[in-house]
């Protein structure tokens, strides 16, 4: 879990790990391999999904043809049956499958965005703001979701500036801050940590900024 | 009066499907590159000289081809056009796919610039004789003159682009085409193979321009290495009037251009008292090109680019 204010380069990280941006130094390792500076498509291939900030689903294409998309050329299991998995876990877009992914709701473009996303078989799922513009219940929803993709084996990357919900629902949580890790630590020690609750839960933020 | 109109809406209809089948190539390239591909009026061109010359090595006497002969001359040279449309993409515009994004529109440019001589080196810059790839007869239709060739030109052309249409919309190339060209860095993220999807349309492009030029060449019965120029740029403006980047709207630009251009032909010298000539054909075509881009440059079917879209699908 990563946390931090607008601008700490949380979407940067995701980024340079899913080999959208290019890190100028250091070294990303994923099960031990280097794949600092592979190429997207390398990087989904080795079990690494990447579900970007604004779910980015393709608006023009129906809900189906999403998942069709983010399958095509993929080896490993069928269509059919990444397809019900997904639809076992967001049955509203199997109601909505032959609907153009314009037409759904912000709550039902995040599941898809999701949905998408586990087409490629992901062993690391990373989500970056899956709760951005949502309504407090479709976040709660949502949230269970991810933690039950979790329970199911899949590691969760999860990018948030809702802190409060996501440091009830993370196991260990990254504080990030101007491009670096300010703190971290196992969610609920975190939670407790003053410099958070005082930074993201109301009150004066001078202490996390400068420590 | 009547004979007269059903003549000239067959003529439309004629000119307006070879505008649509070369159109599509221009709004597929900009739908999936962002970019204006000025060597697509070639591959109209190269489509009747490599039918001819297939034609030729095929059977030496032209005369007496058959129908069957004839459908698999035309698949051939659609099919190496189109690899050529492949070839000219992996040479000439992917290698400057990440710099401006002037640079490949200058580089096809450059590569009409050089199909164009290259083709006047090898069969000489004279135009030449094509043969008709249909058997001619004339119907006459409530008074007006049809000709057999008109009729296959416009089965032929509303035979490819409803299998296109297919082929865009049902199959799963056509799906990640589209998902291509609505956000490169999406499909890029999710793993989509970009390059076959580039690909794919720099192959299907040159397929239809290239039987838009078999078609072209068989209704006039003549070949020049410079007879993609106008027609490519007339197409180019059937897509920008039916809005680039949209199938559906640069088959609609082609049939509204080639309807306005018989229009206008027809009417501008009794409108005008003799003052304006048919000669003014190809003005009322570009005049049409700068009306769209000043009033509406999306097009009739284009979306109107907003500032909010760019700035929310430029980055993650």
């Amino acid at each position: 879990m990563v946390l931090g204010p607008n601008g700490a380069g949380k979407t940067t990280l995701l980024n340079s790990i899913s080999g959208v941006a290019r890190p100028t130094s250091g070294t990303i390792l994923f099960d031990g391999n280097d794949i600092t500076g592979a190429r997207p498509e390398q990087v989904v291939r080795m079990g690494l999904a990447h579900c970007p900030e604004g779910r980015q689903i393709f608006q023009r294409l129906t809900v189906e043809e999403n998942l069709v998309a983010a399958h095509v050329g993929r080896a490993g299991k069928s269509f059919e049956a990444l397809r019900s998995d997904v639809f076992d876990l967001f049955p509203i877009l199997k109601e909505r499958r032959n609907g153009m992914a314009s037409r759904m709701s912000g709550g039902q473009q995040q599941m898809l965005a999701i949905g998408r996303a586990l087409m490629a078989e992901p062993r690391l799922l990373m989500l970056d703001e899956p709760s951005l513009g949502l309504a407090p219940k479709i976040v709660q929803q949502i949230f269970h979701i991810v933690l039950d993709l979790s329970k199911s084996g899949i590691s969760i990357l999860l990018v948030e500036q809702n802190v409060q919900l996501a440091l009830e629902c993370g196991d260990y949580a990254y504080l990030l801050n101007n491009g670096t890790v300010r703190l971290h630590g196992p969610a609920q020690e975190l939670a407790e940590h003053a410099a958070i609750s005082e930074h993201f839960l109301g009150g004066a933020s001078e202490t996390l900024l400068h420590g | 009066m009547l004979g007269t109109i059903i003549q000239q809406v067959f003529n439309a209809l004629t000119i307006g499907s070879i505008y649509a089948l070369i159109a599509l190539g221009y709004t597929m390239v900009y739908g999936v590159l962002r970019m204006i591909n000025f060597a697509h009026g070639e591959m109209f061109m190269l489509g009747a000289y490599a039918a001819f010359v297939i034609l030729t090595l095929l059977i030496g006497d032209i005369g007496n081809a058959g129908v069957v002969i004839l459908a698999l001359v035309f698949f051939a040279a659609v099919i190496v056009v189109g690899l050529i449309g492949v070839g000219v993409e992996r040479l000439a515009y992917k290698p400057l796919r990440h710099s401006n994004r002037l640079a490949p529109m200058l580089s096809s440019l450059g590569v009409s610039l050089s199909l164009v001589t290259a083709v006047q080196i090898v069969a000489g810059p004279q135009p030449i004789g094509f043969p008709s790839f249909f058997p001619s007869t004339r119907f006459d239709v409530l008074g007006g003159t049809v000709t057999s060739v008109q009729i296959g030109i416009l089965i032929a052309a509303l035979v490819l682009m409803v299998a296109l249409y297919t082929l865009v919309n049902r199959s799963r190339a056509g799906i990640i085409v589209r998902a291509v060209s609505e956000s490169r860095p999406t499909a890029q993220l999710l793993g989509i193979n970009v390059n076959l999807a580039i690909s794919l349309v720099f192959f299907a492009g040159p397929v239809l321009g290239a039987a838009g030029g078999i078609l072209y060449a068989s209704y006039y019965g003549i070949m020049s290495p410079t007879m993609g120029a106008v027609i490519g740029l007339k197409a180019f403006t059937a897509a920008i009037l039916g809005g680039i980047g949209s199938i559906p709207g640069a088959m609609l630009g082609a049939f509204i251009l080639a309807f306005v251009e018989v229009a206008g032909t027809a009417l501008l010298p009794a409108l005008t008292g003799g003052l304006l000539g048919t000669e003014y054909r190809d003005v009322l075509a570009f005049a049409i090109l700068i009306l769209v881009l000043l009033v509406r440059p999306a097009g009739i079917l284009g979306e109107p680019v907003s500032e909010e879209s760019m700035v929310y699908k430029r980055e993650f």
